[in-house]
């Protein structure tokens, strides 16, 4: 447990996992929309306010698991509650509790009906999320990552668009079938390691076979959640049919989920099988790259346009983690944040265009910034984040990716370039169509410009893009500690490797 | 006073036989008494709670494991009688008889749980089997098909077939250790030199409970009995019997046999079997109860799952599961039996918008199902995973993976009456009205479900070291 830097006091994890939970609870028993809207404004205002303390009490010098709290739980199986945050959760968990508020921002008006329960779920969305990212047992890990599915199916599948049945149970199955093996990966490594704490799993001398099934297992339950190509076909229902603020959290923080498993779980607990089935995933991720990309730019519907476009940004993700690299996972931990920045902005943007069109058609929001100005100055600026433009957030995410995958392997990198092309193509589609359209645009003159509420909404993710565009430095200070100690027990092990195959020979 | 709740049960049984008599019975007085006796059973079930003794020459043990599953036995009663109070789906006429035969039928359970001699254990099983195969019939005849009368009689021919294995595995145990308390059985057994003959009776016994049980090969009556019997009984079939065919396995599977790997591979082929059938067949299913008469089986092949290790930690994990299950067994039936105007069946249509229509029973339904599913913080979920570790420990890899790819399959379905319930709009159907003590009663399964399925350290603590003195 020396891993572990145990927070005395007040337990401010504990405290922002379940301070949602408790707002949800209060709200089964006052009903009253406004109530509802405001009440889970504040909690989530608050959770976010309380977040931003952590990055006073974080030592960014340090690799270990910090506001860590453990207690036993189920002593039997040994499970214990044990929450902390290193590096690699810290942006994370800002990245869910900021954007949080602006959900429940933006669904102000767009839910109009059962408030109440919208809310609740909400809440709880949140507790589970941040879960996901702080918790240091597996055992407590899993039950978070499915519990999370109830909210977000109920989510879509109450406050969905049309084809909200199809899109809801699509999103459940696919990303249930893929986690029942980690349950059982899971339950291996405790019956070879004595515990479900997640630290002692990791860098245990398993036998190559082992590694290579849990590896499998976990690949499997993360690479649907990412998603990555092959099994990205949930991801665009979901996003197409969720309501604006499912679409933000599914965007922002769920595909992360994935991602954060891969980095937290597969490179640790089993380095050789990594190492061994690295190649391949880089394949796949350059894969989704460009699917994701020539798809994208064949979409008339705006939500699926930028669902694609996610399959091809984390394609990018993917890519940095599995060429372990320092700057290749640098680069991926940022282009996470990057993508929840940037991605959730757009999906906020399209769903204040649905508020006003009840379209989410390319061609039906031809020609508006004629007259709603503020609104495509947002929309320029988060649609050129999204492709990289200098000065934006994910240019920077995407030159240490690229920068890295250079490293490893120049034809690689190369492989990837046309992604980044493919990127700016689609987005700078839709971003003409949506400015200027053609000749024959629909009549747009009824549209209202952005509400104070809204532009109060944007602006922050505006703040961000060009923050970690143009000063990334105080971000990458927060992961770089936790990455390169990852990255140089990495070396050690494959070090250790290669001196017991000499030895073995 | 060990046996409190059993006598109480008996006095219930009679005073309901006392109000059948008059010349016009009341159906609103069987049901307030059935309440009282209901109510008096679960209290004197937990006040008996700390009780040992040993009645009838030792064939009747009352110790902490049959005391835990009386426990649970009461509380599900009374669950069951405040859900299925209404009776849509029988005479009121014939209420009287129905309210007696289910006392009888839960006295029956009461006593098997604590017999521990062949003929005692018998006796009880019997009592508690044909009181319900007379449950079943009883649903009026609405719909002319007289589809109740066939699952009566499937129900009991069934039945008949698996006691007589039963009854001939018995009379195998005792041709070979010339007594009939298990105690000695045990111990004459324990010496060695055992014949492949104990094998197969210990298998023939174990079939009888099987059959209660609903697992493969055994479960054929199951998704007739459920959709033929009225709501209320389905939910009772479901549920009560259960914890008597878990404690009786257990005590079963304590026998040494000597053949044990044999034993168990056969088990895990059973349990995978249960699993595969009852889900791959429910994917299809229109009509709820059906539906969940499959998915009983699945969870069936779980329960054998956890027996599997052979092991007081398997046996602990087993008792929890079968709790649970029954906790969420009883939440889908409560909405069943409520969503149901005149006692009908239910389809999966029915259930359309009925998030609209009533929203606490589409949640107590959703929470329902979801356990069922294994989704956490669901006890469903502690359940699974506890199971899978206890059987994972034991090295049944596959058997494991196998069974977690089911638990993947069986989502669906369970989803798709989810998905009815808050997606699908409701049309013309009207809005459910029920009963402030029934929502209530929802109200706390929910709490249950949640509590057991996060909390469940000292649950199965206590069921672990209950069948550790077993031995």
């Amino acid at each position: 447990m020396d891993l572990l830097l145990i927070k005395e006091g007040f337990p401010l994890l504990s405290f922002l996992i379940f301070l949602p939970l408790v707002g949800a609870l209060v709200l089964l028993f006052c009903h009253g929309e406004t109530f509802a809207r405001l009440w889970t404004l504040v909690i989530t205002s608050l959770t976010a306010i309380c977040s931003l303390s952590l990055l006073s009490g974080f030592d960014p010098a340090s690799s270990k698991y910090q506001f860590a709290e453990a207690y036993t739980w189920i002593p039997r199986l040994n499970i214990n509650y044990i929450v902390g945050m290193d590096g690699i959760s810290i942006l994370l968990v800002l990245l869910t509790t900021l954007i949080m508020p602006f959900c429940v921002l933006a669904s102000w008006k767009y839910i109009q009906q059962r408030v109440t329960p919208f809310m609740f779920c909400l809440l709880t969305m949140e507790t589970a999320m941040i879960g996901v990212f702080v918790a240091l047992d597996f055992a407590l890990f899993y039950i978070f990552w499915e519990f999370m599915l109830i909210p977000m199916y109920l989510l879509i599948a109450v406050w969905g668009g049309p084809r909200k049945a199809y899109a809801s149970i699509k999103f459940f199955l696919y990303t249930l079938a893929g986690s029942v093996l980690l349950l059982v990966a899971i339950i291996a490594l405790y019956l070879k390691s004595g515990s479900f704490f997640i630290p002692e799993m990791m860098w245990q001398p398993y036998s190559l076979v082992f590694q290579v099934l849990v590896f499998l297992a976990f690949f499997l339950a993360f690479a649907i959640k990412v998603p990555m190509f092959p099994f990205h076909t949930w991801l665009p229902a979901a996003h197409v049919e969720a309501p604006t603020a499912g679409s933000v959290i599914l965007a922002s923080v769920l595909l992360k989920m994935g991602t954060y498993g891969m980095l937290r779980f597969c490179l640790p607990i089993t380095p050789d099988a990594t190492m061994l089935l690295a190649q391949p995933i880089l394949w796949l991720s350059i894969a989704g790259i460009l699917y994701g990309g020539f798809t994208a730019l064949a979409q008339q519907d705006m939500k699926k346009l930028i669902a694609y476009s996610s399959v091809g940004h984390m394609g990018f993700v993917t890519l940095g983690l599995f060429i372990l690299n320092t700057r290749g996972i640098e680069g991926a931990m940022l282009q996470m944040i990057n993508h929840g920045v940037t991605t959730g902005a757009l999906f906020l943007c399209v769903g204040m265009i649905y508020e006003r069109t009840h379209s989410r058609e390319l061609a039906l929001a031809t020609g508006v910034g004629k007259y709603m100005p503020w609104f495509v100055t947002f929309l320029a600026f988060f649609s050129l984040s999204s492709f990289g433009f200098p000065g934006t957030n994910s240019f920077i995410g995407e030159f240490l990716v690229l920068a890295g995958t250079f490293e490893h392997n120049t034809f690689l990198a190369l492989a990837a370039i046309p992604g980044a092309v493919l990127a700016a193509a689609y987005m700078l589609r839709m971003l003409q169509k949506v400015v200027w359209g053609g000749t024959a645009n629909p009549d747009q003159s009824y549209l209202k410009d952005l509400g104070v509420r809204e532009i109060v909404v944007l602006a922050p993710f505006l703040l961000f893009v060009f923050w970690i565009g143009l000063g990334p430095q105080p971000f990458l200070d927060l992961i770089h500690t936790s990455v390169s100690t990852l990255i140089d027990q990495l070396h050690h092990w494959q070090q250790q490797q290669q001196v017991a195959a000499v030895l073995w020979y | 006073m060990v046996i409190l709740p059993e006598l109480v049960l008996a006095a219930g049984a009679l005073a309901i036989f006392l109000v059948s008599l008059s010349k016009t019975p009341s159906a609103q007085m069987a049901k307030a008494v059935a309440m009282v006796f209901g109510f008096a059973t679960c209290v004197a079930a937990l006040f008996a709670f700390q009780s040992q003794g040993s009645l009838f020459y030792g064939a009747y043990v009352v110790d902490q494991y049959s005391q835990l599953f009386k426990a649970l036995i009461g509380s599900s009663l009374v669950l069951l009688l405040v859900f299925g109070q209404n009776l849509k789906g029988i005479d009121p006429d014939i209420r009287p008889e129905y309210y007696l035969f289910l006392l009888l039928s839960v006295l029956g359970l009461m006593m098997l749980v604590s017999s521990v001699e062949l003929i005692a254990i018998f006796i009880s099983l019997e009592l508690s089997s044909f009181a319900l195969y007379l449950l079943v019939p009883m649903r009026d005849d609405r719909t002319g098909s007289r589809a109740q009368m066939e699952a009566g009689m499937k129900y009991m021919l069934f039945g008949v077939m698996a006691t007589g294995f039963m009854l001939y595995g018995m009379s195998l145990l005792f041709g070979l250790t010339g007594t009939t308390y298990l105690k000695d059985i045990i111990a004459f057994l324990a010496k060695g030199g055992l014949q492949p003959t104990v094998t197969v009776a210990v298998l023939l016994v174990l079939a009888g409970f099987f059959y209660k049980l609903a697992a493969f090969p055994l479960h054929f009556w199951v998704p007739d009995v459920y959709q033929g019997a009225s709501n209320e009984t389905a939910g009772f079939i479901a549920t009560l019997p259960k914890f008597g065919a878990v404690a009786l396995l257990i005590r079963f599977l304590t026998v040494p046999t000597g053949h044990t790997e044999f034993l168990i591979e056969l088990m895990a082929i059973l349990a995978l079997c249960s699993m595969f059938y009852g889900n791959l067949s429910a994917l299809m299913q229109k009509d709820v109860k059906r539906m969940l008469g499959f998915s009983g089986i699945a969870h069936a092949g779980f329960i054998i799952l956890g027996l599997l290790a052979l092991d007081r930690d398997g046996y602990g994990v087993a008792i929890y599961y079968i709790a649970g299950y029954v906790l969420m067994n009883l939440a889908c039936f409560l909405v069943i039996s409520n969503v149901s105007k005149e006692g009908e069946n239910v389809t999966i249509e029915d259930c359309n918008g009925l998030y609209k229509r009533q929203p606490v029973l589409a949640f107590v339904l959703a929470v329902g199902l979801f356990g069922l599913a294994g989704i956490p913080p669901f006890v469903g979920f502690m359940g699974k995973f506890m199971i899978l570790t206890s059987a994972l420990r034991a090295d049944h890899v596959l058997v494991v993976c196998l069974a977690a790819i089911n638990t993947a399959i069986a989502l669906y379905y369970y989803l798709s009456v989810v998905k009815a319930a808050y997606t699908a709009e409701p049309g013309e159907r009207p809005q459910v009205d029920v009963h402030p003590a029934i929502q209530l009663t929802g109200v706390v399964l929910v709490l249950a479900i949640i509590l057991l399925g996060a909390l469940p350290a000292r649950f199965i603590d206590f069921a672990s070291t209950v069948v550790q003195n077993l031995y």
